[in-house]
């Protein structure tokens, strides 16, 4: 199980470093055991900040990460190449991962010089096979081809094969289907669920509602860094509280419902002072409805499993 | 017709052969009328769009041909084009964020632009205004540099430019697909809001996401390996798909409200097919689950209703 607290993350911008900016912001949540989280939404949220802080690809501001209870932090050296072995990665473009020059499953070759090189060549070609199988591919057609002979849904399920080969526990999957198309990347979403239902925890990372919906158990909205929204993905959706998950779920282009006959209306505005915005919610510029009460914004619970910051709930 | 293509052919010449991108394709786009053009990566989409700005080798212009207005397009011709170039035929790049001269500031190279169309900032000034306005920027934009704007504010920037000398054909190609449900919205309405006000006559949306062409497309033309497979109106092409390709792709749509508890999608088995030296018949037979002898021959794209065609050997047997 890995766990949130309180977690920030600020980076240093500018010249020299002088200017800071809060990707995130203090983000609580718990992935279980066996469950699907779903990290939502739009770009500059923090999202991937979030999944990258998970897999210590980069550090934190404050706040901790702990896996199984103990704080990921001052992990170092073998106790760190074991954290790997639990948890791992797969990103947005399946394309760049690879070399254009080696075959793809070179990947697995990495692997295993690093951690499996008292393996017989036997043995580790069947736990190959197994793994890829696993993933719905045939090995015959994945192995020994370079990257341009094969799809972006036959990459990236090699990618998903890659950290299934670690026995691993949780994936962290950010963004992993949007550079794919329609009719493979339902596929790869099936594959996510089936892997679920064998007991692997998967944070998946997505700005897609309708995915997060489709595969998650629970849903966690962000916006600028902070958690807006979350819950049981069911109540969050049916039953949104926060104003900017309502404004995500009426946004979503649908097939059986056009959007309403609103003003085209752009995110960003034009001024908004920063004292201003430093202590009201963090939406408030946006906000249709906010007013003196959006201050002092914290995560509380409007029903059971079910949480916002929004001060009018 | 404002726009009417005829068994446009546009491949691309490699060493081992010709790639069939475009092949035989033809459709009419009327006057204020949005279509949209859906399929998967690989389909032909984008170079359709394109080589009706610019067509360059490798792309090869290898039969047919596009009238707009009445006018028959020089394709091929590189210089002959240049008169129906953004003043007739204007396209919003794919990555329009990307599309401008990092050193250049917005407003000058808007100046050079017309300029180059034999004509002066200071005419249209006014014009640019209001277009501003429209998209929600400000005036100011004309005095930064790219690298000043955000991502959404470049792409807006673009689609003033594109539309200025009020083009009777625009091409839209992939403009809402790297953005976020929010912004995604805004920019779909605005384009609708641009044909509203006559800034132009008619607009190909060139997309692989159905839900927000049946959002703003009067019609949708889906593509498949560089055929048309189907085209109709947007509420008949959504409720009724004939071409089981078309069905599959609108089945594997996840939509809030679906669960895989409730429902499992199904994808498209098998990829599509090189488009080099493909095999006779229909294209997506292959990876079809109604296939039958008569797909080795390849179907006509017949017209089923007023506003409905499908190219598919069960629905021409079905009607005829």
């Amino acid at each position: 199980m890995v766990e949130l607290r309180n977690v920030t993350k600020v980076y240093r911008t500018g010249a020299f470093g002088r200017g800071k900016l809060t990707a995130v912001e203090g983000v609580t949540f718990k992935l279980e055991h066996g469950k699907v989280i779903s990290l939502i939404g739009e770009s500059g949220s923090g999202k991937s900040t979030i999944g990258r802080m998970i897999l210590k690809l980069i550090s934190t501001t404050s706040g901790q990460i702990m896996l199984d209870g103990k704080d990921i932090a001052a992990l170092k050296g073998r106790a760190l190449k074991n954290y790997y072995k639990s948890v791992q990665g797969v990103f947005q473009d399946p394309f760049s991962t690879y070399n254009p020059i080696f075959k793809a499953d070179r990947i697995f070759d990495i692997i295993r010089a690093e951690y499996f090189g008292s393996m017989k060549s036997r043995n580790w070609r069947e736990k190959v096979n197994s793994s890829l199988q696993s993933v719905g591919l045939a090995p015959e057609q994945v192995l020994n081809k370079f990257p341009h002979q094969l799809s972006g849904g036959q990459l990236q399920r090699l990618l998903i094969a890659r950290a299934l080969l670690m026995e691993v526990d949780i994936l962290i999957a950010d963004e992993i289907i949007s550079m794919l198309d329609a009719s493979t990347r339902v596929d790869v979403l099936n594959l996510l669920i089936e892997l679920k239902d064998r007991g692997l925890s998967i944070l998946f990372i997505t700005h897609d509602l309708s995915l997060g919906y489709y595969i998650s158990d629970y849903v966690v909205i962000l916006y600028r860094g902070s958690i807006a929204e979350m819950g049981d993905t069911e109540r969050v959706f049916y039953n949104p509280i926060h104003p900017y998950t309502r404004m995500l779920l009426t946004s979503v282009p649908r097939l059986d419902k056009k959007w309403g006959e609103s003003e085209a209306e752009f995110a960003e505005t034009q001024e908004s002072s920063e004292e201003l915005l430093h202590e009201r919610c963090k939406y408030y510029d946006r906000c249709p409805f906010g007013d003196e009460r959006c201050k002092q914004m914290v995560l509380t619970e409007v029903e059971e499993d079910h949480y916002t910051t929004c001060a009018r709930r | 017709m404002a726009v009417s293509v005829k068994s446009l052919k546009v491949y691309y010449q490699t060493l081992r052969g010709q790639v069939q991108a475009v092949d035989n394709v033809s459709f009419d786009i009327k006057e204020h009328e949005i279509l949209g053009m859906a399929g998967e990566s690989g389909c032909g989409k984008s170079t359709f769009s394109n080589s009706l700005v610019l067509l360059k080798p490798p792309m090869k212009h290898v039969g047919g041909q596009v009238e707009l207005d009445g006018e028959t397009l020089p394709l091929s011709d590189f210089k002959k084009m240049n008169r129906f170039r953004y003043t007739k035929v204007s396209i919003i790049p794919q990555y329009a964020m990307n599309a401008l001269n990092p050193t250049r500031k917005i407003g000058r190279m808007i100046a050079e632009l017309l300029e180059s169309r034999g004509m002066s900032i200071a005419r249209v000034s006014k014009e640019l205004d209001r277009r501003l306005k429209l998209v929600n920027l400000d005036r100011s934009v004309m005095k930064m540099y790219p690298f000043e704007l955000s991502g959404g504010m470049r792409q807006r920037t673009v689609m003033v430019i594109a539309t200025l000398l009020n083009p009777s054909l625009l091409l839209a190609d992939e403009i809402t697909s790297a953005l976020d449900v929010s912004t995604q919205k805004a920019v779909a309405k605005m384009l609708v809001q641009f044909r509203d006000n006559n800034l132009v006559k008619s607009v190909v949306f060139v997309t692989h996401d159905i839900s927000i062409l049946y959002q703003i497309a009067d019609s949708i033309l889906i593509m498949y390996a560089g055929k048309i497979v189907e085209i109709a109106s947007t509420e008949s092409i959504t409720r009724e798909p004939r071409h089981p390709y078309t069905r599959l792709l609108i089945s594997s749509l996840p939509d809030v409200g679906v669960k895989y508890t409730d429902r499992r999608l199904a994808g498209i088995k098998g990829r599509p097919p090189s488009l080099l030296n493909p095999l006779p018949g229909c294209r997506f037979k292959e990876r079809c689950p109604v296939r039958f002898d008569k797909c080795d021959e390849e179907p006509p794209l017949e017209k089923i209703s007023e506003q409905h065609q499908v190219a598919c050997w069960r629905e021409v047997r079905v009607d005829g």
